[in-house]
């Protein structure tokens, strides 16, 4: 069951000039939920950030907070604090000045600051950096600042730019289980901009993705990745096989000449659709025992499995299995039910 | 690259025989006695020993005095202009920052002549104030003449700095301390007028040194009488002959400004490590 709603955006657009970057946004944003705009570079997901901020007004449309209009507030009247894509750290303070910037500005006693300094450094794990200079940080370290800066504040909402992006592989993905963590643990919301789809995945209780300014899909990550409804989605994230075909019936489609069963409900007879078959989905058999059949024409090793390429009658299928099987060899491919997504012609 | 190190060869000689060696023979100079030969010369320290006469002392607290009433209307005029030309499209920035620096492409004596024809008893000021009853004092061969002529001359090394700093500010920091609860205000004491420290040191560092050591500007809107350390210098060589007591007075100028820029310097980079 979700909480209660604590932003919502009603019907916004924002034009920079001709160019229109967002068209009819509307999202709902829960308490307690680590939401992520994910999409493309230039899709507007930073834009609503920025309106949510308050860094940009909309063109049109409404920023309700708690139900309330905010979308004329400025930036530092809102409840809500900002975790910047380079961090925006002041270079002129130390580690704690920079944290405590925010509680210094509400003019309260040094020490009840430095007591919650102490804590949210703690709790990023910076605790005896207090003195040390921003500036000679690593780029974790920043970003751990950044974060403490910003909560300090205890926010309502925190808003995260693309805050994983200046830094390498493996501190990311150690970041982002601290990131989920210290959601967890101050129990508020965390808005996040990404275009990375597995940082998405791994991280989010809910999905939005954004393409040229209209949310293409909300969801949670199982939702949003075994069943996405546009292309768009299915495309962006993860990998996909997408053939067109026609939905016999309910809970029937057709494609490649053959008709297969599955669990989709609500088309058309005889609706012409999309469907979405995931290459880890899609099972090698033999020849013999297959409906669909064809020849292995390429084979990559990725690490945990091989990546194939099957020529069928129709078309070349990518599949995923951690079987090795040589180029050249006939095989049968099998799909089960509910690993068929049946979409709607976007 | 090491083929042409050779090239460097005449502007080495050309940098020795035009600066360097004016410089040493200015140093001998201030260390010696008037008396000297090819062959015989008498060091001394009683050219420097007589720029403690309070006659002298004067010139340079006057200097002093002047320089830091200039550089500070220069920087309590130039902050707000750097401020609001800065906020505009690049392509405003540009025009206005052109406009701030036309001055600077007419020639001093020129720019300061037209102040003579301005401030003098008769000039347009006094007409057009006494057109509305307004009694005016005379102005020219005062302080304010002087210290008007200065800051005109100078705003535009105050005003370049400062906007170049400004510009060159990163945008996202004003948007975190917004963010996290500062006013337009707060933004601008915390954060703004931090970021443009290093612009502010570099134009008082300029205009400071420029208008101790001007000598036109207090000639021409001072007067004759009018003495700062550039005119006590000229007036000892061209006009009393005294090379030995006005290299002294050069050596001293020039000691102090190096040290006003070294100290200039550390409050810069203290600045930027600073705590607060």
């Amino acid at each position: 069951m979700k909480n209660k709603t604590i932003i919502e955006l009603r019907d916004i657009s924002k034009n920079f000039g001709e160019q229109q970057v967002l068209r009819g946004i509307n999202l709902d944003i829960y308490e307690n939920e680590f939401l992520t705009l994910l999409g493309p570079s230039g899709c507007g997901k930073t834009t609503i950030l920025r309106i949510i901020a308050g860094f940009e007004e909309p063109s049109n449309g409404q920023v309700l907070f708690n139900g309330e209009n905010i979308a004329k507030l400025p930036p530092y009247k809102r409840e809500v604090n900002t975790v910047f894509q380079k961090y925006a750290l002041f270079p002129f303070l130390n580690v704690r000045d920079n944290v405590a910037f925010g509680l210094k500005l509400k003019g309260l006693d040094d020490d009840i600051i430095n007591q919650r300094v102490d804590k949210m450094l703690t709790m990023v794990g910076l605790k005896g950096y207090e003195k040390r200079d921003v500036t000679r940080l690593s780029g974790g370290q920043q970003q751990r600042v950044a974060i403490a800066r910003a909560l300090i504040n205890e926010p309502k909402v925190l808003l995260l730019d693309e805050p994983l992006g200046a830094l390498d592989a493996k501190l990311r993905k150690g970041m982002q289980i601290e990131l989920k963590k210290i959601q967890k643990e101050v129990g508020i919301t965390f808005v996040f901009v990404t275009h990375d789809q597995e940082e998405a995945l791994s991280m989010s209780d809910t999905i939005v993705v954004i393409n040229d300014g209209v949310i293409q899909q909300i969801g949670s990550p199982m939702d949003i990745y075994n069943e996405p409804e546009k292309r768009f989605v299915a495309e962006f994230i993860g990998e996909s096989n997408i053939v067109e075909g026609n939905m016999i019936r309910d809970c029937l489609v057709k494609f490649d000449g053959i008709e297969w069963e599955c669990v989709d409900k609500g088309f058309k007879p005889n609706e012409e659709i999309e469907a979405v078959l995931r290459p880890e989905d899609m099972d090698v058999v033999d020849a013999d025992k297959a409906k669909l059949t064809g020849k292995i024409v390429s084979k990559v090793f990725m690490g945990v499995h091989y990546e194939y390429l099957v020529e069928t009658k129709y078309r070349k299928y990518k599949v995923h299995t951690t079987e090795s099987y040589d180029i050249g060899k006939k095989i049968g491919l099998t799909i089960d039910p509910y690993d068929i997504q049946v979409m709607h012609i976007s | 690259m090491k083929h042409f190190k050779g090239l460097a060869y005449p502007y080495v000689v050309w940098s020795f025989v035009l600066i360097a060696l004016p410089l040493l023979l200015i140093v001998l100079y201030s260390v010696t006695r008037g008396d000297n030969s090819l062959i015989t010369i008498h060091f001394t320290l009683d050219n420097f020993r007589k720029i403690g006469d309070p006659v002298y002392l004067d010139v340079f607290i006057k200097s002093f005095e002047i320089g830091l009433i200039v550089t500070g209307i220069c920087l309590v005029l130039a902050y707000p202009m750097a401020y609001i030309i800065s906020m505009f499209d690049d392509e405003v920035q540009g025009i206005l920052i052109l406009i701030v620096t036309i001055p600077m492409w007419i020639n001093t004596l020129l720019r300061t002549y037209a102040w003579i024809s301005l401030l003098s008893d008769n000039g347009l000021v006094s007409q057009l104030l006494g057109f509305f009853g307004i009694e005016v004092p005379e102005m020219m061969y005062t302080n304010f003449a002087v210290i008007i002529g200065l800051v005109c001359d100078l705003l535009p090394f105050m005003v370049i700095p400062i906007h170049t700093s400004l510009t060159k500010m990163d945008y996202s920091l004003v948007e975190a301390a917004k963010d996290l609860g500062a006013n337009n205000l707060q933004t601008f004491k915390k954060v703004i007028l931090k970021l443009s420290v290093p612009g502010i040191i570099n134009g008082v560092t300029l205009v400071f040194l420029c208008s101790i050591s001007s000598f036109v500007v207090p000639v021409l809107l001072g007067g004759r009488q009018y003495m700062l350390i550039g005119n006590l210098i000229e007036n000892q060589f061209i006009s009393i002959g005294n090379w030995n007591f006005g290299s002294a007075i050069s050596m001293l100028l020039a000691i102090a400004i190096l040290l006003i820029m070294s100290l200039m310097r550390r409050v810069d980079t203290e600045e930027k490590g600073a705590e607060e």
